[in-house]
């Protein structure tokens, strides 16, 4: 069998860590070959190496059967492989198609000449329907528009190797369906695609052969079409996952937390963000804040917590008014507090992990002593955090938070949080960027809270997880609450009219 | 552990290629303004003017000593995530009550008087530095500018105290002596090194140096400084009093200033606070001692001494006939390349784990190659 690409036996190391051990990718001509694994698995390391900018310890690249040296991205490109970064690579004041004959420029004279360069791109838009307006700006064009444009880009180059690092991350669903479109005209034409994901729907819908890493290693290549997404995923985190979250019997406590007339005003136009909301969440329930970002749920959350001032209303937590507290007293009350944004409030990245692990507890008597630290209890204290939630990292507990993945980072702000053993658990977005293994973890955490007679209020924007992990959805529009539904009793289109402001059920119950 | 060792270890290096790198340049300098005694020249900055009499060394520490102090004052504040530009206004004022109180409270027996005026001195800093420490917390105000600004306050408030409060010498245009009471205790130091008057300000500054060692590193407070240094919204997040730690740090990083001050002028070699219109240059020199420092408490004892050390020896350039503006450009750009100590740092983390990889890289061959014989 011949493969336009065959990357074998690949090892490369980073210091002690082996990134990529041992693995072959091979692709055939004309098929869509998805690149499964979770972060951290190995995936844009072995993407790096094939496009040139790593150079591996071990291993071979052929390509047309030819082995080859790749040393540069123009290596790369010499050789007609192309990518597509999951982080757009285009200048914002350029039009479309300079941004495209960027770095090819046909000159004349020293002076550009864009009409056969114009021509080439406009017949390349309408054979694959891209649908582009060469004269428009990138500033002013569709995330999903400006990704075609970095289609077009390796197109213009003749690439006929085309890698697709994530390439779904930034869409909507419906750009999602084009983007998948162009995906199979294009290996209809004759080009091959590598297809880095973690989303197995999307193998399921686009891809012919899949390639699964994890942790560096090599597991296998399979049929997407005989493979089931249970076996893939199984292949990629290495056990079975549930993709539903099981849950024990309800049982419904006291309230935990309630919020009356709570009220806070923009410092920026003085408007209401979040504007005479009143809720309750009683113990052993999951209630999720559900709503398109913006409406009003970060701030709803700062105030809660104590972030930020609130301008009227009261907060009580287990039956005691916390609305004037400071972060500390409630963090004591009882509270815990998943941040939306880890890296600005959840960690001090160049701290360490251990250091990161008593962020909220240092001063307690149990790691301080007359005001000095006393780093084995801390230490210590870290070693057992680290194993009971699995957080792994390079250096174990004196490793810089920096470093770690974002999985590994989220799981030490959760370990730090639900080890204070709090009654109320706020979390916003815990799984965002997260992969497979790391989501399912998080929301069985969540809902042990739960189980265990915890209050869980959840904010999230992704419907799956208010299907899933919810007990009872509150959606919020414009700063208020316009629903307050039962998981169970509603549909995924009705939540998106909530969700879209079309669509209210709760009324001023006052 | 192994880590923060290494860490250490990178650090002192990076120091250590900034002031090569900063005397290679002084040293161009020199060949360039005077070829044939350029080395002569270079040797006798290199030497501290120790080469020319070991009493030099008296004079080196009593350089050294305040700019430790102010070094210290903008290193820690640098670890909150502030910038002190205004050690010298904390200097000033600190040095005014320390003289105030060394000529006029005469009363006080010998020892507790220099202890008293130091105490004092090191409030008057404090107070210094409370002032932008506390618009930064409560008004957000930036702290350069607002410290900047008592740099000029200090300094003109101090001029029109030295002639107001009676420890004006109006012939010298300076400030009256201090009681001998008031000088540092020399604690048998002066008997060490044969002619050179070293007192105890160098230890005092010394006990400083670990103290604040100590706090950074090992305590609660310094944990919390350091968090809001490092990330303001985090240590919020976590309940740190964002607030309490800016004043605090601010007050703090003023009282080591204030006590700089104290130090320079009781250690009783005639200095005497001249009534000039210009800000007092140890302030100044404790951002490049801080720097050069990595704003390490160790560092800084290291970087100091390292600087008297230099401007004491370029006063024996003038011996090779150079002017004096080319000795202050050489102290200058040694000084400079000095702050560029973070810079060599980062470039010298690259190359090592660029040599790792490739270290590797050379075992995994070599160990294959092995393999390979051994079948």
């Amino acid at each position: 069998m011949e493969y336009i690409i065959e990357m074998k036996n690949i090892t490369k190391k980073f210091g002690d860590f082996k990134a990529n051990d041992n693995i072959t990718l091979q692709l055939r001509k004309g098929e869509i070959h998805a690149l499964l694994g979770e972060n951290g698995a190995g995936k844009s390391t072995l993407m790096s190496i094939l496009f040139g900018l790593y150079q591996p310890e071990e291993g071979t690249i052929s390509i047309k059967g030819k082995e080859v040296k790749i040393n540069n991205p123009n290596d790369a490109n010499e050789l007609g492989i192309g990518m597509v970064h999951q982080h757009f690579k285009l200048v914002h004041n350029f039009t479309v198609l300079e941004s495209i004959v960027l770095g090819r420029e046909t000159v004349k004279n020293g002076v550009l000449k864009m009409d056969d360069a114009r021509k080439k791109i406009m017949e390349l838009s309408d054979k694959y329907k891209f649908k582009i307006e060469p004269d428009a700006y990138i500033s002013d064009i569709t995330v999903g528009m400006q990704q075609r444009v970095e289609i077009l880009k390796m197109l213009y180059c003749d690439n006929d190797i085309l890698i697709f690092d994530e390439p779904t991350a930034v869409l909507t669903p419906q750009e999602i369906d084009e983007l998948m479109k162009i995906m199979k005209l294009l290996v209809s034409e004759g080009k091959s695609i590598i297809f880095i994901t973690h989303k197995l729907k999307e193998i399921k819908a686009v891809a012919d052969r899949c390639s699964v890493l994890r942790k560096g290693k090599y597991i296998g290549t399979v049929d997407v079409a005989t493979t089931s997404k249970e076996e893939m995923s199984e292949m990629m985190v290495g056990r079975k996952v549930n993709f539903i979250v099981e849950k024990g019997e309800q049982k419904l406590g006291d309230v935990a937390l309630e919020l009356k007339n709570f009220t806070m005003k923009s410092k920026h136009t003085g408007k209401n963000v979040v504007n005479d909301v009143s809720f309750k969440v009683r113990k052993g329930e999951i209630v999720c804040i559900a709503g398109i970002d913006g409406n009003g749920q970060s701030e709803l959350v700062y105030g809660i917590t104590g972030l930020e001032h609130i301008t009227s209303g009261q907060v009580i937590l287990n039956g005691k008014d916390i609305t004037k507290e400071s972060i500390r007293k409630r963090c004591l009350d009882g509270m815990a507090h998943i941040p939306e944004d880890r890296h600005k409030h959840g960690l001090v990245l160049d701290y360490t992990l251990q250091e990161n692990l008593v962020l909220q507890t240092y001063y307690k008597d149990e790691f301080q002593k007359n005001g000095f630290i006393k780093f084995d209890a801390v230490k210590k204290y870290a070693q057992k955090l680290i194993k009971q939630f699995d957080i792994r990292s390079s250096q174990g507990e004196t490793s810089i938070a920096r470093g770690m993945s974002g999985g590994n980072q989220q799981k030490a702000i959760i370990a730090r949080e639900l080890d204070r053993n709090p009654e109320l658990v706020i979390a916003v977005q815990p799984v965002r960027g997260l992969d497979v293994g790391a989501i399912e973890y998080i929301h069985k955490q969540l809902v042990a809270q739960r189980d265990a007679g915890k209050a869980v209020l959840l904010v999230s924007l992704e419907l799956d997880e208010v299907m899933n992990v919810s007990d009872r959805i509150l959606v919020m529009y414009e700063g208020e609450i316009v629903a307050d539904v039962n998981p169970k009793d509603i549909t995924v289109q009705e939540l998106g009219l909530y969700m879209a402001g079309t669509k209210r059920s709760v009324t001023d119950e006052k | 552990m192994k880590n923060k060792q290494n860490k250490a270890l990178g650090n002192i290096l990076s120091s250590v290629l900034a002031i090569v790198g900063g005397l290679l340049f002084g040293l161009i300098v020199l060949l360039v303004t005077n070829p044939k005694e350029a080395f002569s020249g270079f040797m006798a900055i290199l030497g501290g003017g120790i080469n020319y009499g070991i009493d030099n060394i008296g004079l080196i520490l009593n350089y050294a000593t305040p700019i430790i102090m102010t070094g210290l004052s903008v290193g820690f504040a640098f670890k909150t995530g502030l910038f002190n530009i205004g050690a010298a206004g904390q200097f000033t004022v600190g040095a005014f009550v320390a003289i105030y109180i060394g000529v006029k409270w005469t009363f006080l027996p010998f020892g507790l008087h220099c202890l008293v005026a130091i105490i004092f001195a090191c409030l008057a800093g404090a107070l210094w530095g409370l002032v932008p420490g506390f618009l930064k917390a409560v008004a957000n105000v930036n702290e350069v500018i607002s410290s900047i600004l008592m740099n000029y306050i200090g300094m003109h408030l101090v001029n029109m105290l030295i002639k107001s409060a009676g420890v004006y010498d109006s012939l010298r245009n300076q400030s009256k002596p201090v009681a001998q009471t008031a000088n540092l205790p020399k604690m048998g130091l002066d008997k060490l090194v044969p002619g050179a008057n070293i007192n105890s300000g160098i230890l005092i500054a010394l006990i400083f140096v670990i103290i604040m060692y100590i706090i950074i590193e090992k305590t609660t407070f310094g944990y919390e400084l350091k968090a809001c240094g490092m990330n303001k919204n985090a240590s919020k997040y976590a309940g740190i009093n964002e607030n309490r730690s800016i004043i605090l740090s601010m007050v703090i990083a003023g009282g080591l200033a204030g006590i700089g001050g104290a130090l320079y002028y009781l250690s009783g070699t005639g200095r005497y606070m001249q009534v000039l219109d210009i800000i007092a240059q140890q302030g100044f020199d404790g951002i490049s001692v801080a720097l050069l420092g990595i704003s390490n408490p160790i560092g800084i004892f290291f970087a100091g001494i390292f600087i008297a050390h230099i401007t004491n020896g370029g006063l024996y350039l003038q011996l090779f006939g150079f002017v004096p503006e080319v000795i202050q450009m050489i102290i200058a750009s040694i000084i400079y390349f000095g702050a560029f100590a973070l810079l060599v740092k980062g470039l010298l983390t690259n190359m090592k784990k660029r040599k790792a990889a490739k270290m590797e890289q050379q075992q995994s061959v070599s160990t294959k190659t092995n393999e390979e014989g051994a079948k």
